[in-house]
């Protein structure tokens, strides 16, 4: 299947009952398909007016006591930015698949992109730390897929999957295990009866527990800076306090939440460091590097957001240059630039989109990191 | 039912009331404070588990009032009420659920999804206060001030026409259409029970006083000079014409219930 089928088929697989979205190319897939798939498992498809919609729908219905995933492509995830914000901010775990294509503005309806990446770690207003996972397979849309519900619950944020035209539209195997074999974060339901809940008061690990609407516990939410009872408080102290949860509850538990695919770092002078399909058509380029008798390595990252800074550090230490391709103008490479410092160079390989790297000039740039 | 008893000490709807939150930002005068009594009379009445009543609002003075009923209570963005409550809605339908806030925010920027969710006829209902301008923000003209009302963005009369929202509303399919006054508390919440108790999408509109902002600019100095203009100007019309009800600055201010129709809904 392609992989904008497998994001359908990885949300099904995870639980999600409810999916609102907007046509729109090269993501509307996943809604053909979640409008066949859900009202087989009893879920909910809706069609909302336009992206805006179709995020505060997903939060809606994750509030309501259900698994919820929106996808998109470009102009859509604009879109989305305000109540991504608010996702944040009520701490509602929920799925956004962003299919990317070429950008700004309307760009490449049809041809692939990675011009996104820094909008998803940043793009609401306000400072906040979210996951993002990058998949370059169908295979991959359908892990990462569960895994996002799964992260989305366990940290009560919204999860984005950053997969890509080239992705979405690649037809793949997938194997889809059997329901046992597949993990299953539930919410974290409060512990204490309802006159002692308070929606935003953490556990040890900086999450708190969710009640969901309809259960009794007559709770308050709301985008505006709140204490832990939900209650609005208009003070630096409130705003200090839930700024840093809202970024400490993630940025605190990368080494968890992080996924890379390591290769042949030990030992490297060079380690291409990319995501999604660009680091599958940089497999390329690094294996005739290697014949070529250069010691390459490869650091994929599978979550891009919360930034491996730590292991980015790490390998700097060890290597010349990470060479970083990615089809945009650079964005990822500005991340791996600022985590490498002055211990290894940073070579960006960028493409403006529409197509896939030439492994060639990854190639280029690989050789010239080892002159 | 819900037995709401007397009690000397408080007020009998504060068991529904985060007193806690109390008092509230509402300017003297203001009308939303008698609105949204109104409303909890009504969801009482109407005999709704108030356990399973959810209350979302979006952003303005009147989406405030999430914050201070003792309900699952949502305060989104601005705009966006319409299209959480859908998601909440849908996901969840034993769920009663209510959207109460402002023109400006169910009117200009969440425009597009209140003429959506009237096309779906989904199961929800609207108390949308309609106080001519955007309070909030200092009280500049939206898409309801009357044509050469003066607002601070609009010092020399302003030159937009207004939406005629019950007309709005029952053009995009609305099956409940109502508007009156604060002046007509008694009517307002006797439309409030019958709106909840419809299924489908059903639409309140409420006129209230803003004498900070509209009501200073407009030559109504305080909530009760409004008050008086609704009063002297309110003419009741049951099953008028939505399309014959514009609002203007001056003149008769139509009341009633407008539309009261069947169709088939969502989620059903």
């Amino acid at each position: 299947m392609s992989g904008d089928e497998a994001c359908a088929e990885g949300g099904i697989s995870a639980g999600c009952k409810f999916f609102a979205g907007y046509p729109i190319t090269p993501a509307t897939e996943i809604a053909e398909r979640m409008s066949d798939r859900l009202p087989e498992v009893g879920g909910t498809y809706i069609q909302m007016e336009d992206e805006l919609a179709s995020m505060a729908a997903i939060l809606g219905a994750s509030w309501g006591g259900v698994r919820a995933m929106t996808a998109t492509s470009g102009p859509g995830f604009s879109l989305m930015m305000e109540n991504i914000g608010l996702g944040v901010m009520l701490e509602t775990p929920c799925v956004v698949v962003n299919i990317q294509r070429g950008g700004p503005s309307t760009g490449l309806p049809t041809l692939t992109g990675q011009g996104d990446m820094m909008q998803a770690r940043w793009g609401s207003h306000g400072h906040y730390s979210i996951i993002a996972l990058a998949p370059n397979s169908p295979q991959e849309s359908f892990d990462l897929t569960v895994k996002a519900f799964n992260l989305s619950e366990r940290y009560r944020v919204p999860v984005l999957v950053m997969s890509g035209a080239a992705v979405g539209h690649m037809y793949e195997k997938v194997v889809i295990p059997p329901a046992s074999e597949i993990e299953i974060v539930p919410r974290r339901k409060p512990a204490v009866p309802p006159e002692e809940y308070w929606p935003f008061k953490p556990d040890d690990d900086l999450v708190p527990p969710m009640a969901n609407s309809g259960e009794g516990y007559g709770f308050h939410v709301t985008g505006l800076t709140h204490d832990e009872r939900g209650y609005p408080a208009m003070n630096p102290e409130a705003q200090d306090r839930l700024v840093r949860r809202l970024v400490e509850k993630i940025e605190n538990y990368r080494s968890e939440i992080v996924e890379l695919e390591e290769d042949g770092i030990e030992g490297a002078e060079v380690v291409v460091c990319s995501y999604g399909i660009s680091a599958r058509v940089a497999l390329i380029a690094i294996e005739r590097a290697r014949s070529a008798g250069i010691r390459v390595g490869m650091l994929r990252l599978v979550t891009v957001w919360p930034f491996p800074e730590d292991r980015v550090r790490e390998i700097a230490g060890q290597v010349r240059a990470f060479v970083v391709p990615e089809i945009n103008y650079g964005q990822i490479s500005l991340e791996v630039e600022r985590c490498a410092g002055s211990k290894a160079r940073t070579i960006l390989v960028p493409h403006m989109g529409g197509t896939v790297h030439n492994p060639e000039t990854i190639l280029d740039a690989i050789k010239q990191a080892v002159k | 039912m819900n037995n709401v008893t007397l009690d000397t000490e408080g007020h009998p709807l504060d068991i529904y009331l985060r007193v806690d939150r109390l008092p509230h930002i509402w300017c003297a005068g203001c009308g939303l404070g008698s609105i949204l009594g109104s409303l909890l009379r009504g969801l009482v009445d109407s005999g709704f588990d108030m356990k399973k009543v959810a209350l979302v609002s979006g952003i303005g003075c009147t989406g405030r009032a999430a914050g201070y009923v003792k309900l699952d209570s949502f305060h989104t963005t601005h705009g966006r009420a319409i299209p959480f409550a859908t998601g909440l809605k849908l996901a969840n339908p034993e769920l009663k659920v209510v959207i109460f806030s402002g023109d400006g925010d169910l009117a200009a920027i969440g425009g597009n999804h209140l003429i959506h969710a009237g096309r779906r006829n989904i199961d929800m209902t609207v108390i949308c206060v309609n106080n001519f301008n955007y309070g909030m923000t200092g009280g500049q003209f939206g898409p309801t001030t009357p044509w050469n009302a003066r607002t601070t963005t609009s010092r020399r009369g302003n030159i937009e026409s207004a939406f005629n929202l019950p007309h709005l509303a029952a053009a995009s399919g609305a099956v409940y259409v109502a508007r009156w006054t604060t002046a007509q508390i008694r009517q307002l919440e006797r439309a409030i029970k019958e709106a909840l108790l419809k299924r489908g999408f059903s639409f309140i509109e409420v006129i209230s006083p803003c004498p900070t902002y509209y009501g200073r600019m407009n030559q109504q100095a305080s909530g009760l000079d409004q008050m008086r203009h609704y009063r002297a100007n309110s003419v009741v019309k049951h099953g008028a014409n939505p399309s014959e009800v514009d609002i203007d600055l001056e003149g008769q201010i139509v009341v009633g219930k407008f539309i009261d129709i069947e169709r088939p809904y969502l989620p059903e």
